[in-house]
């Protein structure tokens, strides 16, 4: 057995000042990044793999019948929008079954809290992560549409940062769920009753404004709603104020279920 | 009270709703001892850690950690400890090693890879660096628990239950390691409701139950104060006991009836014990003398029946 495995009787210890509170956020995000680039190859598939199969399917197959839409192509309409439904997809998962399995399977986060991090710290690693994992989604499906040629401005690589800010929303608004599911089970509820509406009915597959008025409203409170609208002004290259609008209500809504995912998730970490 | 101290608690509490999980105790931990806290299930001892850990907010009373108050310090206190939680939450996303390097990590100091080889050395999961953790033994992941506990080169390390749900060797192996620690002056505070362990391990400890704190007081000291020196246990039904021990002068020697035994603790070298153990073999009863232990002490303390 090593004698210096431990110390005597313990003093002098260096450096003990735990350091502020985006130095312990980025502990956590990085472990996660860490166990993600173990994984990447698996993880990539699906990144690249289900919008790839809506742009053959929707946008060229069904595309063929569907006549142009404002000047574009159906499959160029539906492209922005597949970007950043993958951004939703990629930061929900994470932020359900991911740190569930962290916060109660692996007990992850019970052996995080036992360090000098803390549970806002914590939070907002995994919220980062959420969003830095989500702007790799949105990165791949970018490759892909642009490969299809349904890129048509520079503005597009600005996907990559609404990628990680939305992703951060999405992945608190998943935590919030997180934080009072007791089981993975639960999360049917979510995926049925929000996040498949969402892709539905956000304006990835039809124009809104060609919708009747209550659509066009009800579709303002589905926070994809002004993602997608913000992304397809970038990838089309034709923001204006609305995109300035869409940008703030997808910020407030960021703020807004990050202060609700934290709140509900303190309640469950600090019994 | 004195910087000395690694923990002092005064009328400590905590509860969840109306439950009362531990209801106001006091205790002191030197800098330096082997603490331990032992109860049944549900005593409290859990609650109490976590509140000692500065993870959970103790509902009342005063708690200093370290010298520090683990509510408003909570970050610089877990800086400074040490904790091995009852249930093992190893990173199974991690192998043998990742795990020591990534709890360090989490730390302000970090952990550099000399230390990393030390803990596993340690540890004796040297060979085992590059395994995953769900192929680790439960001897094993224990023992990678403990030495993940030991990073930041704790002042103060916690272990609940370090040894539950382990065989007989896993056990000693862990025993040895805590002994290491100790022989080297680390201070540790541990819950555990296996006896044995206690005995082994602990310079001083506190029985609970409901919460409360029972008695305080070294193995030995508490072993005398409330059971003596020798047990005799008889498999006798209550009918049959005036038949049987009619005539001894058991006036006065403290006994107890627990289902179909009757266990008398006596004083060192006590004649009644002969008697009784003569007695039993006349009448064919089953019979046993032995030392008294610290579990004749918690079952005393803590009653005999189960309690859930």
């Amino acid at each position: 057995m090593s004698e210096s495995a431990v110390s005597g009787a313990p003093s002098g210890h260096a450096n003990r000042e735990p350091g502020g509170f985006f130095v312990g956020a980025y502990r956590v995000t990085s472990r996660n990044m860490y166990v993600w680039w173990r994984y990447a190859a698996t993880s990539a598939v699906g990144n690249f793999g289900e919008p790839l199969l809506y742009l053959l399917a929707l946008g060229f197959g069904l595309g063929r019948v569907v006549p142009k839409l404002g000047g574009m192509s159906y499959a160029a309409f539906i492209a922005p929008g597949l970007v950043v439904s993958t951004v939703m997809y990629t930061a929900t998962f994470e932020g359900t079954f991911g740190s569930y399995t962290r916060l109660a399977t692996q007990k992850t986060y019970d052996a995080i809290l036992a360090t000098p991090i803390t549970v806002r710290e914590l939070i907002a690693g995994e919220v980062i992560w959420g969003g830095i994992k989500s702007s790799f989604g949105a990165a791949s499906v970018l490759v892909v549409i642009r490969l299809f040629g349904l890129v048509p401005s520079w503005l597009s690589l600005f996907t990559l940062p609404l990628g990680f800010v939305s992703g951060m929303m999405f992945t608190a608004m998943a935590m919030g769920i997180t934080a009072i599911s007791k089981s993975y089970e639960f999360f049917n509820y979510y995926f049925t009753l929000v996040v498949a509406p969402m892709f539905l009915f956000s304006g990835i597959f039809f124009p809104l404004d060609k919708m009747p008025h209550w659509v066009l409203v009800f579709a303002q409170f589905l926070p994809l709603t002004h993602v997608v609208e913000i992304s397809r002004a970038l990838v089309r290259g034709t923001p204006s104020a609305a995109t300035a609008w869409h940008t703030v209500a997808m910020l407030l809504i960021l703020v807004a279920s990050y202060a609700i995912c934290s709140t509900l998730l303190k309640r469950r970490l600090r019994i | 009270m004195s910087d000395r101290a690694a923990v002092t608690a005064e009328g400590l509490r905590k509860s969840y709703g109306d439950f009362e999980a531990v209801a106001g105790i006091d205790f002191r931990i030197e800098r330096g001892e082997c603490f331990g806290f032992l109860g049944p299930n549900g005593a409290g001892k859990t609650s109490t850690m976590r509140m000692l850990q500065a993870v959970s907010e103790p509902s009342g009373g005063t708690l200093r950690v370290l010298g520090l108050d683990p509510v408003r310090d909570g970050k610089r206190a877990r800086a400074r400890l040490g904790v091995c939680p009852q249930e093992d939450n190893l990173d199974p996303d991690l192998d043998v090693r990742q795990n020591l390097r990534m709890y360090g990590s989490y730390f302000p100091a970090g952990v550099t890879a000399r230390r990393v080889n030390e803990l596993l050395e340690f540890a004796a999961l040297g060979d085992k660096q590059k395994r995953a953790i769900p192929e680790l033994s439960g001897g094993m992941k224990r023992r990678l628990m403990i030495a993940r506990a030991l990073v930041n080169d704790p002042e103060l390390v916690i272990l609940d239950e370090p040894t539950t749900g382990l065989d007989p060797q896993a056990r000693h192996l862990i025993w040895q390691k805590l002994r290491e620690l100790e022989d080297r002056g680390v201070t540790m505070v541990l819950t555990t409701h296996y006896m044995d362990e206690a005995e082994r391990l602990c310079t001083r400890l506190v029985i609970m139950d409901h919460g409360k704190i029972l008695d305080e007081g070294a193995p030995r000291e508490l072993i005398e104060r409330h059971v003596g020196h020798e047990v005799v246990e008889l498999r006798i039904a209550e009918a049959r006991e005036r038949e049987v021990l009619g005539g001894l002068d058991l006036a006065g020697v403290s006994s107890e009836r627990a289902g179909d035994m009757r266990v008398f603790f006596l004083p060192r070298q006590s004649e009644l014990a002969d008697q009784l153990v003569e007695r039993a073999r006349r009448a064919d009863i089953s019979c046993q003398l032995r030392n008294a232990a610290l579990e004749d002490v918690f079952l005393k303390l803590t009653g005999r029946e189960l309690d859930e």
